[in-house]
């Protein structure tokens, strides 16, 4: 049985859940009057003991978060909708058709962290889903979810939407406040943390979409109820993307523990065109790739770290047998290169290296050095080119840029030295 | 070029958003944008004095972000190449576009009509490939639908770009149900958003 807590309105009401009459009628703001009546550290103590981990990349225990937030004030929460790694189109959905979830989470969070002014960072590319939690964040207000003393309670809470202007490195937590500060999205060096210092060096929370969209339903349910769905580790459900060579794309939302042939042949209708699976990106462009061997593997947390990758933001990238893997390589670290901020060395000038590198292979110039190139390139930027990383980098973008790279060496080595020796053709 | 009373008030309306007034630069040179259709020195060194920040710092923001332009046509076509993209033939669609308006990745039409750029993930990954126009997002295109949707670009000129006018006209299977119609669009080559005074309803 596949249980749903996200996407239950939207699949049922697809022509008005996003609408205040719709998301009322559902039993929609009963877990901010609930969350009203209890103290604010109770809440915090049901979140926490959810396990829920956030839903934007690193998998962060949410509750935890929640407990490093420093006491001075003013404080902040700031709402990760910056979706950007490539494979990933979940929050969009969310924010277009279930916006009042994620205002029904910012209110109760917000009254739960003494928050008084809330932000939503959507990317700049998501003008849509922008305006879409702005006409929701309009009908709160108006029905006093929102604003000076909400439902008589006292807890006064604005929010604001801000648009980014096409970074990746701002969802990057730290780049995020600095673009929200007006600066170059350049990320921190911490500590200090946002919690401690973040937004106008004020203690501040960054959550993702997905994950503030779950706390209505913590609340309603109970940490305990959410912690009793999935296995241990992987708890709650989870939206995915999945994308690339699949008969079904789109987003799904599953309880943890299902497995990778279940979610890529039944839920994604397999492979197009009755093709073969090559290999599947498991997390986002950041996550090294998995191979048709771990098709059985359950999706959870602990099964893609003991294989060496990640869930990361959910995105599941298919590729079948014609792949061209170099190709695919290429597309994934010019992603990288591009949307290096310039601040770190090793990320700056290696995905740069990388990208020339996978480029001059791809065109038929490759050297029989390049192979071992590569790797030392990669070494050098995320040393030991393990997953996770060791960090030598201010973030994770550099490290994100070698994925693609050990994952080509390890799995389809073959295929790139056919490539530099000309024994295959190069090119798309 | 001096702000408008009217462009001053939404302005100022914008900065009020907000606890410190710097955080109002990047809406603001969006709407620095919508006054002169691309981002100029006057612009810039507008959004300076209304944010307390010099012209400079202003520059180096804006030039961090892809979006903030100088040089831009009336409509942006926004071709994403990243990897669902890339596996389900971008290339070929770029390249449509670029064939059926003349105008090369990353260059402007010598008439000002429109800009092609490649872009990375615009998040639409379950629905590649797609393009953006003017931020306005159309997905499940092939390399003739996307000749289609410039050539009724060029042709039409339309004053508002609309996701769901784009996505009947031109577009294949999407990322998900996208419900209802959005009535509001885009004006220009910058994100429409109400509260910054970029759309049009």
């Amino acid at each position: 049985m596949t249980e749903q807590i996200l996407t239950t309105r939207m699949d049922a009401h697809p022509s008005d859940s996003h609408t205040l009459a719709r998301y009322e009628q559902t039993g929609g703001y009963a877990a901010l009057r609930k969350a009203l009546g209890m103290k604010p550290e109770a809440i915090a103590e049901e979140v926490k003991a959810s396990n829920i981990a956030g839903r934007g990349g690193a998998g962060f225990p949410t509750g935890v978060k929640w407990g490093f937030l420093a006491p001075s004030t003013p404080r902040y929460l700031v709402i990760n909708a910056d979706e950007s790694e490539p494979g990933t189109f979940k929050d969009r959905q969310l924010l277009e058709r279930d916006p009042h979830q994620l205002v029904e989470g910012i209110v109760i969070s917000s009254f739960a962290l003494g928050v008084n002014h809330a932000f939503v960072y959507v990317r700049g590319e998501y003008p849509r889903p922008a305006r879409r939690i702005q006409a929701a964040l309009e009908e709160a207000r108006d029905a006093g979810y929102l604003g000076d003393d909400i439902l008589g309670s006292g807890f006064s809470l604005d929010v604001t939407v801000h648009l980014g202007a096409g970074a990746y490195i701002c969802g990057e937590e730290t780049a995020l406040l600095n673009s929200l500060e007006g600066r170059r999205g350049e990320p921190r060096i911490k500590p200090p943390i946002p919690a401690v210092e973040g937004l106008y060096a004020q203690p501040t929370i960054v959550n993702n979409v997905e994950t503030i969209s779950n706390i209505p339903w913590i609340i309603t349910n109970g940490g305990a109820a959410y912690d009793a769905i999935g296995p241990e580790g992987s708890r709650g459900t989870r939206l995915f993307s999945v994308s690339g060579h699949v008969e079904r794309p789109g987003n799904y939302e599953i309880v943890m523990g299902m497995t990778w042939r279940n979610l890529i042949h039944d839920l994604g209708g397999g492979i197009r065109g009755g093709k073969e699976l090559k290999c599947w990106i498991p997390g986002g462009a950041s996550a090294p790739w998995l191979v048709p061997d771990n098709l059985d593997e359950p999706i959870t947390v602990q099964a893609c770290a003991r294989l060496g990758t990640m869930l990361g933001s959910g995105g599941i990238v298919v590729m079948d047998e014609t792949t061209n893997v170099v190709a695919a390589a290429l597309s994934l670290v010019r992603f990288f290169a591009h949307e290096s901020c310039g601040k770190g060395t090793p990320c700056r000038e290696g995905a740069t290296w990388l990208e020339r590198i996978l480029e001059r292979i791809l065109h038929g110039e490759g050297r029989r050095s390049d192979l071992d190139l590569l790797l030392d390139v990669s070494d050098n930027i995320s040393p030991g080119l393990r997953w996770p990383p060791a960090m030598t980098t201010i973030c994770p973008l550099g490290p994100s840029a070698v994925s693609p790279i050990t994952s080509i060496m390890t799995h389809f080595r073959h295929e790139v030295a056919a490539m530099v020796s000309g024994e295959v053709p190069a090119g798309v | 070029m001096t702000w408008s009373p009217a462009t001053s008030e939404r302005a100022d309306a914008i900065v009020a958003r907000y606890p410190e007034r710097r955080s109002a630069v990047m809406p603001l040179l969006y709407l620095a944008m919508r006054e002169e259709g691309r981002l100029t020195d006057e612009g810039m060194k507008e959004v300076g004095d209304r944010t307390g920040i010099t012209a400079a710092q202003v520059l180096a923001a804006a030039s961090f972000y892809t979006m903030y332009k100088r040089e831009v046509g009336r409509h942006l076509v926004s071709v994403c190449r990243s990897i669902s993209c890339h596996l389900l033939g971008s290339e070929a669609v770029l390249d449509a576009v670029a064939d059926e308006t003349g105008v090369p990745d990353g260059e402007t039409a010598l008439d000002g009509s429109l800009s092609v750029e490649s872009v990375e993930c615009i998040g639409a990954c379950g629905g590649a490939p797609a393009i953006q126009v003017d931020y306005e997002m159309v997905e499940g295109m092939t390399p003739d639908s996307a000749r289609a949707l410039v050539r009724w670009l060029l042709d039409e000129s339309p004053e508002v770009i609309r996701s769901d006018d784009l996505q009947g006209r031109f577009g294949g299977s999407p990322s998900f149900d996208p419900g209802p119609v959005d009535p509001v669009g885009a004006i220009g080559p910058f994100p429409a958003f109400g509260p910054y005074g970029t759309a049009a309803t």
